[in-house]
Protein backbone atom coordinates (compact mmCIF):
# COMPACT_ATOMS: atom_id res chain seq x y z
CA UNK A 1 0.00 0.00 0.00
CA UNK A 2 1.26 3.58 -0.98
CA UNK A 3 0.59 6.76 0.90
CA UNK A 4 -1.16 8.16 -1.99
CA UNK A 5 -4.50 9.62 -2.26
CA UNK A 6 -6.02 9.43 -5.60
CA UNK A 7 -8.96 11.64 -6.70
CA UNK A 8 -11.10 9.71 -9.36
CA UNK A 9 -11.72 12.79 -11.68
CA UNK A 10 -14.84 13.23 -14.33
CA UNK A 11 -15.38 15.30 -16.92
CA UNK A 12 -18.76 15.53 -19.54
CA UNK A 13 -18.12 17.59 -23.16
CA UNK A 14 -14.82 18.36 -22.08
CA UNK A 15 -15.65 20.00 -18.91
CA UNK A 16 -14.78 18.80 -16.09
CA UNK A 17 -17.44 18.57 -13.00
CA UNK A 18 -16.67 20.97 -9.85
CA UNK A 19 -16.82 18.12 -7.87
CA UNK A 20 -13.69 17.15 -9.50
CA UNK A 21 -11.76 20.47 -7.91
CA UNK A 22 -13.74 19.90 -4.82
CA UNK A 23 -12.41 16.46 -4.63
CA UNK A 24 -8.63 17.73 -5.34
CA UNK A 25 -8.76 20.06 -2.52
CA UNK A 26 -10.15 18.08 0.13
CA UNK A 27 -7.59 15.36 -1.33
CA UNK A 28 -4.94 17.46 -0.97
CA UNK A 29 -5.76 18.27 2.68
CA UNK A 30 -5.92 14.21 3.57
CA UNK A 31 -2.53 14.20 1.76
CA UNK A 32 -1.33 17.09 3.65
CA UNK A 33 -1.69 15.15 6.51
CA UNK A 34 -0.43 11.85 5.45
CA UNK A 35 2.60 12.98 4.41
CA UNK A 36 1.35 11.55 0.85
CA UNK A 37 1.15 12.60 -2.54
CA UNK A 38 -1.67 13.96 -4.55
CA UNK A 39 -2.46 11.92 -7.82
CA UNK A 40 -5.59 12.93 -10.21
CA UNK A 41 -6.89 9.82 -11.78
CA UNK A 42 -7.96 11.27 -15.49
CA UNK A 43 -9.66 8.98 -18.23
CA UNK A 44 -10.86 9.78 -21.34
CA UNK A 45 -9.48 9.27 -25.85
CA UNK A 46 -7.40 12.10 -27.11
CA UNK A 47 -8.24 14.21 -23.68
CA UNK A 48 -4.36 14.56 -22.34
CA UNK A 49 -4.66 18.30 -22.59
CA UNK A 50 -7.42 18.26 -19.56
CA UNK A 51 -4.72 17.74 -17.17
CA UNK A 52 -3.69 20.93 -17.43
CA UNK A 53 -6.83 21.79 -15.51
CA UNK A 54 -5.45 19.22 -13.06
CA UNK A 55 -2.28 21.65 -11.16
CA UNK A 56 -3.51 20.89 -8.04
CA UNK A 57 -2.36 17.57 -8.14
CA UNK A 58 1.24 16.31 -7.81
CA UNK A 59 0.69 13.90 -10.73
CA UNK A 60 -2.07 13.18 -13.01
CA UNK A 61 -2.26 9.01 -13.91
CA UNK A 62 -3.57 9.27 -17.54
CA UNK A 63 -5.93 6.38 -19.12
CA UNK A 64 -6.62 6.57 -22.38
CA UNK A 65 -8.75 4.24 -24.90
CA UNK A 66 -11.72 4.92 -27.60
CA UNK A 67 -13.93 3.52 -25.32
CA UNK A 68 -13.21 6.20 -22.61
CA UNK A 69 -13.97 8.50 -25.03
CA UNK A 70 -17.52 9.12 -23.18
CA UNK A 71 -18.30 8.10 -19.77
CA UNK A 72 -18.70 3.93 -19.47
CA UNK A 73 -19.86 2.45 -16.81
CA UNK A 74 -18.46 -0.27 -17.38
CA UNK A 75 -15.31 0.72 -19.15
CA UNK A 76 -14.52 3.62 -16.04
CA UNK A 77 -15.01 1.00 -13.35
CA UNK A 78 -12.19 -1.57 -14.99
CA UNK A 79 -9.85 1.06 -15.79
CA UNK A 80 -10.38 3.26 -12.31
CA UNK A 81 -10.27 -0.46 -10.87
CA UNK A 82 -6.90 -1.14 -12.89
CA UNK A 83 -5.24 1.97 -12.09
CA UNK A 84 -6.19 1.89 -7.98
CA UNK A 85 -4.61 -2.09 -8.26
CA UNK A 86 -1.40 -0.75 -9.65
CA UNK A 87 -1.28 1.26 -6.98
CA UNK A 88 -2.49 0.55 -3.88
CA UNK A 89 -3.54 4.36 -2.49
CA UNK A 90 -4.15 5.37 0.80
CA UNK A 91 -7.31 6.66 -0.34
CA UNK A 92 -9.17 7.12 -2.86
CA UNK A 93 -11.79 9.73 -3.49
CA UNK A 94 -14.81 9.69 -5.97
CA UNK A 95 -17.98 11.76 -6.25
CA UNK A 96 -20.80 10.97 -5.17
CA UNK A 97 -22.33 12.01 -8.60
CA UNK A 98 -23.69 9.50 -11.64
CA UNK A 99 -20.67 8.78 -12.95
CA UNK A 100 -18.56 8.21 -9.48
CA UNK A 101 -21.29 5.55 -8.16
CA UNK A 102 -20.36 3.46 -10.54
CA UNK A 103 -16.48 3.82 -9.59
CA UNK A 104 -16.94 3.57 -5.84
CA UNK A 105 -18.39 0.20 -5.33
CA UNK A 106 -16.49 -1.64 -8.19
CA UNK A 107 -13.06 -0.45 -6.83
CA UNK A 108 -14.16 -1.14 -3.48
CA UNK A 109 -15.08 -5.07 -4.05
CA UNK A 110 -12.31 -5.38 -6.73
CA UNK A 111 -9.39 -4.19 -4.52
CA UNK A 112 -11.12 -5.71 -1.51
CA UNK A 113 -11.26 -1.85 -0.07
CA UNK A 114 -13.84 -0.49 2.63
CA UNK A 115 -16.16 2.25 0.86
CA UNK A 116 -17.66 5.00 2.68
CA UNK A 117 -20.08 6.82 1.27
CA UNK A 118 -21.95 10.32 1.46
CA UNK A 119 -18.74 11.79 2.87
CA UNK A 120 -18.73 15.23 3.93
CA UNK A 121 -15.46 15.11 6.32
CA UNK A 122 -12.09 13.25 6.43
CA UNK A 123 -10.01 13.69 9.53
CA UNK A 124 -6.42 12.00 9.55
CA UNK A 125 -4.62 11.13 12.87
CA UNK A 126 -1.80 8.45 13.33
CA UNK A 127 -2.68 5.62 11.33
CA UNK A 128 -6.66 6.02 11.37
CA UNK A 129 -8.63 8.22 9.15
CA UNK A 130 -12.00 9.08 10.26
CA UNK A 131 -15.19 9.94 8.32
CA UNK A 132 -18.17 11.47 8.42
CA UNK A 133 -21.17 10.40 6.48
CA UNK A 134 -24.38 12.78 6.27
CA UNK A 135 -27.39 9.73 5.82
CA UNK A 136 -31.03 10.02 6.17
CA UNK A 137 -31.48 12.62 3.66
CA UNK A 138 -29.08 14.73 5.85
CA UNK A 139 -30.80 14.30 9.09
CA UNK A 140 -27.98 12.20 10.75
CA UNK A 141 -24.39 12.13 10.78
CA UNK A 142 -22.25 8.64 11.23
CA UNK A 143 -18.82 8.98 11.89
CA UNK A 144 -17.04 5.92 10.60
CA UNK A 145 -13.13 4.75 11.23
CA UNK A 146 -11.82 2.35 9.07
CA UNK A 147 -9.39 -0.56 9.95
CA UNK A 148 -7.81 -1.38 6.82
CA UNK A 149 -5.44 1.76 6.37
CA UNK A 150 -6.61 2.42 3.04
CA UNK A 151 -10.56 3.31 1.63
CA UNK A 152 -12.21 4.94 -1.06
CA UNK A 153 -14.88 7.53 -0.10
CA UNK A 154 -17.82 9.07 -2.29
CA UNK A 155 -17.90 12.42 -1.92
CA UNK A 156 -20.51 14.73 -1.38
CA UNK A 157 -20.81 17.72 -3.73
CA UNK A 158 -19.62 20.88 -1.26
CA UNK A 159 -17.44 19.33 1.52
CA UNK A 160 -14.66 21.39 0.09
CA UNK A 161 -14.33 24.15 -1.81
CA UNK A 162 -14.06 23.97 -5.79
CA UNK A 163 -11.94 27.07 -6.09
CA UNK A 164 -9.21 25.80 -3.90
CA UNK A 165 -8.69 22.72 -6.04
CA UNK A 166 -8.65 24.60 -9.04
CA UNK A 167 -5.35 25.46 -9.88
CA UNK A 168 -3.64 25.44 -13.79
CA UNK A 169 -0.27 24.14 -15.03
CA UNK A 170 0.08 20.76 -16.10
CA UNK A 171 1.56 18.10 -13.13
CA UNK A 172 3.67 15.22 -14.40
CA UNK A 173 1.62 13.43 -16.28
CA UNK A 174 2.10 9.10 -16.08
CA UNK A 175 0.19 7.20 -19.48
CA UNK A 176 -1.76 4.35 -17.80
CA UNK A 177 -2.38 1.73 -20.60
CA UNK A 178 -5.54 0.01 -19.73
CA UNK A 179 -7.19 -3.48 -21.34
CA UNK A 180 -10.92 -2.94 -22.01
CA UNK A 181 -11.76 -5.98 -24.26
CA UNK A 182 -15.53 -8.00 -23.91
CA UNK A 183 -17.20 -4.67 -22.71
CA UNK A 184 -21.07 -5.56 -23.21
CA UNK A 185 -22.05 -2.24 -21.89
CA UNK A 186 -21.96 0.35 -25.22
CA UNK A 187 -22.18 4.28 -25.07
CA UNK A 188 -24.71 5.42 -27.60
CA UNK A 189 -25.47 9.06 -27.31
CA UNK A 190 -25.73 12.10 -25.13
CA UNK A 191 -29.56 13.87 -24.81
CA UNK A 192 -29.10 17.63 -23.95
CA UNK A 193 -31.77 18.59 -21.59
CA UNK A 194 -35.50 20.26 -23.02
CA UNK A 195 -34.80 24.18 -23.84
CA UNK A 196 -38.37 24.99 -24.18
CA UNK A 197 -39.60 25.16 -20.58
CA UNK A 198 -38.98 27.88 -18.54
CA UNK A 199 -35.48 28.48 -17.19
CA UNK A 200 -35.66 28.40 -14.04
CA UNK A 201 -31.94 28.84 -13.30
CA UNK A 202 -32.85 32.89 -14.98
CA UNK A 203 -36.13 33.38 -12.87
CA UNK A 204 -35.17 35.97 -9.91
CA UNK A 205 -38.03 34.05 -7.64
CA UNK A 206 -38.57 30.53 -7.71
CA UNK A 207 -41.71 28.59 -5.49
CA UNK A 208 -40.51 25.26 -5.03
CA UNK A 209 -42.44 22.70 -3.75
CA UNK A 210 -41.16 19.00 -2.51
CA UNK A 211 -43.17 16.07 -1.48
CA UNK A 212 -45.37 17.70 1.38
CA UNK A 213 -47.43 18.88 -1.24
CA UNK A 214 -48.94 15.39 -1.56
CA UNK A 215 -50.19 14.87 -4.80
CA UNK A 216 -50.26 16.61 -7.80
CA UNK A 217 -54.15 18.01 -7.29
CA UNK A 218 -52.54 20.31 -4.98
CA UNK A 219 -50.41 22.08 -7.68
CA UNK A 220 -52.34 24.56 -8.77
CA UNK A 221 -52.50 26.64 -5.46
CA UNK A 222 -48.75 26.64 -5.49
CA UNK A 223 -48.88 28.10 -9.47
CA UNK A 224 -51.19 30.68 -8.00
CA UNK A 225 -49.18 32.03 -5.35
CA UNK A 226 -46.13 32.36 -7.75
CA UNK A 227 -48.17 34.08 -10.13
CA UNK A 228 -48.82 36.44 -7.37
CA UNK A 229 -45.65 36.96 -6.25
CA UNK A 230 -44.45 37.18 -10.08
CA UNK A 231 -42.42 34.05 -9.95
CA UNK A 232 -42.04 30.27 -11.27
CA UNK A 233 -43.01 26.95 -9.83
CA UNK A 234 -39.40 24.75 -8.70
CA UNK A 235 -39.80 21.76 -7.29
CA UNK A 236 -37.56 19.29 -5.37
CA UNK A 237 -36.68 15.48 -7.11
CA UNK A 238 -39.75 13.74 -5.78
CA UNK A 239 -42.29 15.61 -7.45
CA UNK A 240 -40.46 14.88 -10.76
CA UNK A 241 -39.93 11.27 -9.86
CA UNK A 242 -43.59 11.01 -9.68
CA UNK A 243 -44.00 12.54 -13.02
CA UNK A 244 -45.87 15.52 -11.23
CA UNK A 245 -43.71 18.21 -12.88
CA UNK A 246 -41.17 18.37 -15.67
CA UNK A 247 -37.49 17.71 -15.26
CA UNK A 248 -36.85 20.90 -16.46
CA UNK A 249 -38.08 22.29 -13.10
CA UNK A 250 -36.27 20.17 -11.03
CA UNK A 251 -33.30 21.86 -8.31
CA UNK A 252 -30.62 20.20 -6.82
CA UNK A 253 -27.77 17.47 -7.72
CA UNK A 254 -29.89 15.54 -10.52
CA UNK A 255 -31.60 18.89 -11.59
CA UNK A 256 -30.45 22.70 -11.88
CA UNK A 257 -28.39 25.18 -9.63
CA UNK A 258 -30.30 28.16 -8.87
CA UNK A 259 -29.58 31.33 -7.24
CA UNK A 260 -32.94 33.40 -7.27
CA UNK A 261 -33.70 36.26 -5.03
CA UNK A 262 -35.98 34.75 -3.30
CA UNK A 263 -36.64 31.01 -3.01
CA UNK A 264 -40.02 30.11 -0.97
CA UNK A 265 -39.32 25.74 -0.27
CA UNK A 266 -43.14 24.71 0.51
CA UNK A 267 -42.50 21.05 1.90
CA UNK A 268 -39.04 20.63 1.14
CA UNK A 269 -37.08 18.63 3.96
CA UNK A 270 -33.88 19.32 2.24
CA UNK A 271 -31.92 16.66 1.56
CA UNK A 272 -28.06 17.32 0.57
CA UNK A 273 -28.66 16.76 -2.30
CA UNK A 274 -31.63 19.39 -2.76
CA UNK A 275 -29.31 22.12 -0.60
CA UNK A 276 -26.68 21.53 -3.42
CA UNK A 277 -29.26 23.43 -6.09
CA UNK A 278 -30.42 26.09 -3.97
CA UNK A 279 -27.99 27.20 -0.86
CA UNK A 280 -26.91 30.27 -2.91
CA UNK A 281 -30.39 31.53 -3.13
CA UNK A 282 -30.27 35.52 -1.69
CA UNK A 283 -33.03 34.97 0.38
CA UNK A 284 -34.53 31.36 1.14
CA UNK A 285 -37.87 31.12 3.47
CA UNK A 286 -39.07 27.72 4.45
CA UNK A 287 -42.29 26.51 5.09
CA UNK A 288 -42.33 22.59 6.75
CA UNK A 289 -44.44 20.50 9.01
CA UNK A 290 -41.67 19.15 10.74
CA UNK A 291 -39.91 21.34 12.84
CA UNK A 292 -35.88 19.43 12.57
CA UNK A 293 -36.91 18.89 8.73
CA UNK A 294 -32.81 20.05 7.73
CA UNK A 295 -33.96 23.07 5.50
CA UNK A 296 -34.29 25.26 8.25
CA UNK A 297 -30.72 24.61 9.05
CA UNK A 298 -30.01 27.04 5.44
CA UNK A 299 -33.29 28.82 5.55
CA UNK A 300 -32.82 32.82 6.32
CA UNK A 301 -36.79 32.40 7.29
CA UNK A 302 -38.60 29.36 8.42
CA UNK A 303 -42.09 28.35 9.05
CA UNK A 304 -43.49 25.95 10.85
CA UNK A 305 -46.88 24.85 9.70
CA UNK A 306 -49.18 23.12 7.39
CA UNK A 307 -49.05 23.97 3.71
CA UNK A 308 -52.45 23.90 2.96
CA UNK A 309 -53.17 26.51 5.48
CA UNK A 310 -50.08 28.92 4.92
CA UNK A 311 -50.12 28.94 0.84
CA UNK A 312 -54.21 30.21 0.89
CA UNK A 313 -53.15 32.51 3.46
CA UNK A 314 -50.33 34.11 2.22
CA UNK A 315 -51.57 34.18 -1.60
CA UNK A 316 -54.63 36.12 0.16
CA UNK A 317 -52.27 38.92 1.22
CA UNK A 318 -50.50 38.91 -1.99
CA UNK B 1 -36.85 -12.73 -19.40
CA UNK B 2 -36.86 -12.89 -16.21
CA UNK B 3 -36.11 -9.68 -13.53
CA UNK B 4 -35.42 -9.77 -10.27
CA UNK B 5 -35.58 -6.56 -8.23
CA UNK B 6 -33.86 -6.90 -4.98
CA UNK B 7 -35.79 -4.44 -2.02
CA UNK B 8 -35.36 -3.28 1.14
CA UNK B 9 -37.00 -1.32 4.02
CA UNK B 10 -35.17 1.90 5.83
CA UNK B 11 -36.72 3.71 8.67
CA UNK B 12 -39.16 5.98 8.00
CA UNK B 13 -38.15 9.54 8.45
CA UNK B 14 -41.30 11.28 9.08
CA UNK B 15 -41.03 9.68 12.40
CA UNK B 16 -37.74 11.16 13.74
CA UNK B 17 -34.77 9.65 14.46
CA UNK B 18 -33.55 9.01 17.65
CA UNK B 19 -29.34 7.97 18.78
CA UNK B 20 -29.49 4.60 21.33
CA UNK B 21 -27.40 4.68 24.43
CA UNK B 22 -24.51 3.50 23.02
CA UNK B 23 -24.61 6.13 20.59
CA UNK B 24 -23.12 4.02 17.75
CA UNK B 25 -26.54 3.19 16.68
CA UNK B 26 -30.43 4.52 16.09
CA UNK B 27 -32.80 3.38 18.38
CA UNK B 28 -34.63 1.00 16.26
CA UNK B 29 -37.19 -0.24 19.15
CA UNK B 30 -39.82 2.08 17.99
CA UNK B 31 -38.49 2.75 14.68
CA UNK B 32 -41.49 2.99 11.82
CA UNK B 33 -40.28 1.37 8.60
CA UNK B 34 -41.23 1.69 5.02
CA UNK B 35 -39.87 0.61 1.37
CA UNK B 36 -37.05 2.59 0.12
CA UNK B 37 -38.75 5.03 -2.75
CA UNK B 38 -36.17 3.94 -4.88
CA UNK B 39 -36.50 0.29 -4.53
CA UNK B 40 -40.20 1.19 -5.54
CA UNK B 41 -39.79 2.96 -8.59
CA UNK B 42 -37.21 -0.42 -9.61
CA UNK B 43 -40.48 -2.66 -8.81
CA UNK B 44 -42.26 -0.09 -11.12
CA UNK B 45 -40.24 0.48 -13.91
CA UNK B 46 -39.73 -3.87 -13.39
CA UNK B 47 -43.59 -4.40 -13.55
CA UNK B 48 -43.58 -2.08 -16.92
CA UNK B 49 -41.15 -4.41 -18.63
CA UNK B 50 -43.65 -7.10 -17.52
CA UNK B 51 -46.41 -5.52 -19.35
CA UNK B 52 -44.14 -4.67 -22.47
CA UNK B 53 -42.71 -7.96 -22.76
CA UNK B 54 -44.32 -10.69 -20.79
CA UNK B 55 -41.02 -11.01 -17.91
CA UNK B 56 -41.31 -12.55 -14.56
CA UNK B 57 -40.74 -10.08 -11.71
CA UNK B 58 -38.99 -11.84 -8.44
CA UNK B 59 -39.15 -9.33 -5.99
CA UNK B 60 -36.27 -10.56 -3.00
CA UNK B 61 -35.76 -8.71 0.19
CA UNK B 62 -33.64 -9.75 3.10
CA UNK B 63 -35.28 -10.48 6.57
CA UNK B 64 -35.92 -7.64 8.15
CA UNK B 65 -38.13 -5.77 10.56
CA UNK B 66 -41.49 -5.28 8.79
CA UNK B 67 -39.66 -7.32 4.80
CA UNK B 68 -42.88 -9.49 4.81
CA UNK B 69 -45.25 -6.77 4.34
CA UNK B 70 -42.91 -5.19 1.52
CA UNK B 71 -42.78 -8.78 -0.26
CA UNK B 72 -46.57 -9.14 -0.20
CA UNK B 73 -47.36 -5.23 -1.29
CA UNK B 74 -44.41 -5.82 -4.38
CA UNK B 75 -46.63 -9.51 -5.18
CA UNK B 76 -49.86 -7.46 -4.66
CA UNK B 77 -48.58 -5.29 -7.57
CA UNK B 78 -47.69 -7.64 -9.75
CA UNK B 79 -44.35 -9.52 -8.57
CA UNK B 80 -44.46 -12.89 -9.99
CA UNK B 81 -42.56 -14.83 -7.06
CA UNK B 82 -41.53 -13.05 -3.59
CA UNK B 83 -38.54 -14.28 -1.92
CA UNK B 84 -36.82 -13.81 1.55
CA UNK B 85 -33.10 -14.06 2.08
CA UNK B 86 -33.04 -15.85 6.04
CA UNK B 87 -29.55 -16.27 8.09
CA UNK B 88 -28.97 -13.25 7.74
CA UNK B 89 -30.66 -9.65 9.31
CA UNK B 90 -31.45 -6.78 7.10
CA UNK B 91 -31.82 -4.02 9.49
CA UNK B 92 -28.74 -2.43 10.19
CA UNK B 93 -26.57 -4.49 8.02
CA UNK B 94 -23.74 -3.16 5.99
CA UNK B 95 -24.34 -2.42 2.29
CA UNK B 96 -21.24 -5.06 1.41
CA UNK B 97 -22.74 -7.80 3.65
CA UNK B 98 -26.31 -7.10 2.22
CA UNK B 99 -25.13 -6.83 -1.50
CA UNK B 100 -23.08 -10.45 -1.18
CA UNK B 101 -26.32 -12.02 0.64
CA UNK B 102 -28.18 -11.20 -1.66
CA UNK B 103 -25.40 -11.84 -4.33
CA UNK B 104 -24.98 -15.65 -3.34
CA UNK B 105 -28.76 -16.12 -3.73
CA UNK B 106 -29.43 -14.22 -6.92
CA UNK B 107 -26.08 -16.32 -7.96
CA UNK B 108 -27.93 -19.37 -8.64
CA UNK B 109 -31.13 -17.72 -10.09
CA UNK B 110 -32.07 -17.29 -14.15
CA UNK B 111 -32.24 -13.87 -14.66
CA UNK B 112 -31.53 -10.98 -17.65
CA UNK B 113 -32.28 -8.06 -15.15
CA UNK B 114 -31.54 -7.36 -11.91
CA UNK B 115 -33.35 -3.63 -10.96
CA UNK B 116 -32.81 -1.67 -7.49
CA UNK B 117 -33.20 1.20 -6.41
CA UNK B 118 -30.46 3.71 -7.02
CA UNK B 119 -29.75 4.34 -3.51
CA UNK B 120 -30.79 4.15 0.00
CA UNK B 121 -30.86 6.62 2.74
CA UNK B 122 -28.80 4.40 5.24
CA UNK B 123 -26.57 2.99 2.19
CA UNK B 124 -23.52 4.28 4.74
CA UNK B 125 -21.23 2.01 3.01
CA UNK B 126 -21.99 2.01 -0.17
CA UNK B 127 -24.89 2.16 -2.58
CA UNK B 128 -26.10 -1.27 -3.17
CA UNK B 129 -26.53 -1.98 -6.89
CA UNK B 130 -23.22 -2.03 -8.43
CA UNK B 131 -21.38 -3.46 -5.08
CA UNK B 132 -23.94 -6.28 -6.30
CA UNK B 133 -23.06 -6.47 -9.32
CA UNK B 134 -19.43 -6.53 -8.60
CA UNK B 135 -20.21 -9.67 -6.38
CA UNK B 136 -22.32 -11.22 -8.91
CA UNK B 137 -19.55 -10.48 -11.62
CA UNK B 138 -21.90 -8.56 -14.07
CA UNK B 139 -21.67 -4.88 -15.36
CA UNK B 140 -23.65 -2.43 -14.13
CA UNK B 141 -25.51 1.42 -15.20
CA UNK B 142 -26.91 3.59 -12.18
CA UNK B 143 -28.98 6.58 -11.86
CA UNK B 144 -31.19 4.93 -14.87
CA UNK B 145 -34.10 6.63 -15.84
CA UNK B 146 -35.54 4.72 -18.41
CA UNK B 147 -34.88 1.01 -20.12
CA UNK B 148 -36.63 -0.31 -23.28
CA UNK B 149 -35.89 -3.92 -23.86
CA UNK B 150 -35.40 -5.57 -27.26
CA UNK B 151 -34.49 -9.12 -27.86
CA UNK B 152 -31.43 -9.99 -25.33
CA UNK B 153 -30.32 -5.90 -25.07
CA UNK B 154 -31.45 -3.10 -23.67
CA UNK B 155 -31.54 0.26 -24.33
CA UNK B 156 -30.69 2.65 -21.07
CA UNK B 157 -30.97 6.03 -20.07
CA UNK B 158 -28.76 7.22 -17.31
CA UNK B 159 -28.92 10.81 -15.64
CA UNK B 160 -26.16 13.18 -15.35
CA UNK B 161 -26.74 16.63 -13.35
CA UNK B 162 -28.33 19.56 -15.07
CA UNK B 163 -31.03 17.71 -16.81
CA UNK B 164 -28.24 15.85 -19.03
CA UNK B 165 -28.88 11.99 -20.00
CA UNK B 166 -26.33 9.39 -21.19
CA UNK B 167 -28.00 6.82 -23.83
CA UNK B 168 -26.24 3.19 -23.11
CA UNK B 169 -27.07 -0.24 -25.01
CA UNK B 170 -26.51 -3.21 -22.49
CA UNK B 171 -26.54 -7.15 -23.31
CA UNK B 172 -28.12 -9.01 -20.47
CA UNK B 173 -27.26 -10.00 -17.86
CA UNK B 174 -26.71 -7.03 -15.81
CA UNK B 175 -27.53 -4.77 -13.10
CA UNK B 176 -29.48 -1.86 -12.83
CA UNK B 177 -29.55 1.27 -10.08
CA UNK B 178 -32.94 2.95 -10.76
CA UNK B 179 -33.23 6.27 -10.23
CA UNK B 180 -36.87 6.84 -11.55
CA UNK B 181 -39.29 4.68 -13.23
CA UNK B 182 -40.86 6.08 -16.64
CA UNK B 183 -44.21 6.45 -14.74
CA UNK B 184 -45.14 7.24 -10.83
CA UNK B 185 -44.92 3.91 -8.63
CA UNK B 186 -48.22 2.01 -8.73
CA UNK B 187 -50.28 2.42 -6.16
CA UNK B 188 -51.96 -1.16 -4.32
CA UNK B 189 -54.94 -0.89 -1.52
CA UNK B 190 -54.41 -2.55 1.46
CA UNK B 191 -57.20 -4.74 1.04
CA UNK B 192 -55.47 -6.01 -2.11
CA UNK B 193 -52.41 -6.98 0.00
CA UNK B 194 -54.15 -8.61 2.95
CA UNK B 195 -56.07 -10.71 -0.29
CA UNK B 196 -52.44 -11.64 -1.88
CA UNK B 197 -51.56 -12.71 1.90
CA UNK B 198 -53.93 -15.49 1.85
CA UNK B 199 -53.05 -16.60 -1.85
CA UNK B 200 -49.23 -15.99 -1.99
CA UNK B 201 -46.73 -17.25 -0.22
CA UNK B 202 -43.50 -16.27 0.31
CA UNK B 203 -40.14 -18.73 -0.81
CA UNK B 204 -37.80 -18.51 1.92
CA UNK B 205 -33.80 -18.87 0.54
CA UNK B 206 -30.40 -19.26 2.93
CA UNK B 207 -27.79 -16.47 2.27
CA UNK B 208 -25.11 -18.29 2.57
CA UNK B 209 -21.82 -17.84 3.49
CA UNK B 210 -21.20 -14.08 3.30
CA UNK B 211 -17.95 -13.31 4.69
CA UNK B 212 -17.32 -9.97 3.47
CA UNK B 213 -17.70 -6.72 5.74
CA UNK B 214 -18.04 -2.77 5.38
CA UNK B 215 -14.60 -2.45 6.24
CA UNK B 216 -15.05 0.46 8.64
CA UNK B 217 -15.94 0.91 12.57
CA UNK B 218 -19.12 3.19 13.06
CA UNK B 219 -17.39 5.16 16.04
CA UNK B 220 -20.32 7.64 16.40
CA UNK B 221 -24.02 8.95 15.72
CA UNK B 222 -24.51 12.87 15.72
CA UNK B 223 -27.63 14.90 14.99
CA UNK B 224 -25.75 17.57 12.12
CA UNK B 225 -25.11 21.00 13.87
CA UNK B 226 -27.30 23.50 11.66
CA UNK B 227 -25.36 26.78 9.38
CA UNK B 228 -26.70 29.37 11.15
CA UNK B 229 -30.66 28.13 11.20
CA UNK B 230 -33.26 29.52 10.16
CA UNK B 231 -35.20 32.70 12.26
CA UNK B 232 -38.37 30.97 12.97
CA UNK B 233 -41.56 32.63 12.18
CA UNK B 234 -44.42 32.07 14.57
CA UNK B 235 -48.09 32.48 15.19
CA UNK B 236 -51.29 31.52 13.49
CA UNK B 237 -51.19 30.44 10.08
CA UNK B 238 -52.64 33.98 9.61
CA UNK B 239 -50.07 35.84 11.40
CA UNK B 240 -47.41 33.61 9.44
CA UNK B 241 -48.45 34.92 5.80
CA UNK B 242 -48.93 38.55 7.16
CA UNK B 243 -45.01 38.18 8.56
CA UNK B 244 -43.53 36.77 5.28
CA UNK B 245 -45.12 39.31 3.10
CA UNK B 246 -43.66 41.83 5.29
CA UNK B 247 -40.84 40.28 4.68
CA UNK B 248 -41.26 40.32 1.32
CA UNK B 249 -41.50 44.26 1.23
CA UNK B 250 -39.04 44.93 3.29
CA UNK B 251 -36.50 43.18 0.61
CA UNK B 252 -37.78 44.78 -2.05
CA UNK B 253 -39.24 41.71 -3.63
CA UNK B 254 -42.97 42.41 -3.10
Amino acid sequence: MSNQVFVITEHINGQFDDSSFEMLAMGREVASATGGELVAVLMGHNQKDLASQLGAADKVIYADHESLANFNPQAHAKAASAIVAANMPRVVLTAYSSQGMEMGPAISVSQNMPLLAYVSGISVSGGSLTVVSQLYGGKMNVESQTSAGHCVMSVLPGAASADAGRKDGAPAIDDFAVDLGGLTIKFKQLIEPDKSDVDITQQPILVSVGRGIQNSDNLPMVEELAAKLGGAVSCSRPIVDSKWMPKTRQVGKSGLKVKPKLYLALGISGAPEHIEGMKDAELIIAVNSDPKAPIFDFAHYGVEGDLFDIIPALTGKL
Amino acid sequence: MNIIVPIKQVPDLVEGLEIDDSGKDLNREWMKFKLNEFDDHALEEALILKEETGATVTAIALDSDDVDKALFTAAAKGADTIIKVTGVSGTGLSSHEAAKALANVIGGMSYDLVMTGVQAIDDRDGQLAVLLAHYLDKPHVSVVTSVTVAGDQAVISKEYGGGLVAEFEGTFPMVLGIQAARQSPRYVPVAKVRQIMRSASIEEVAAGDVGVSSGSDITKYFTPVSGGGAEMIGGSAEDQAAKIVELLKSKGIK
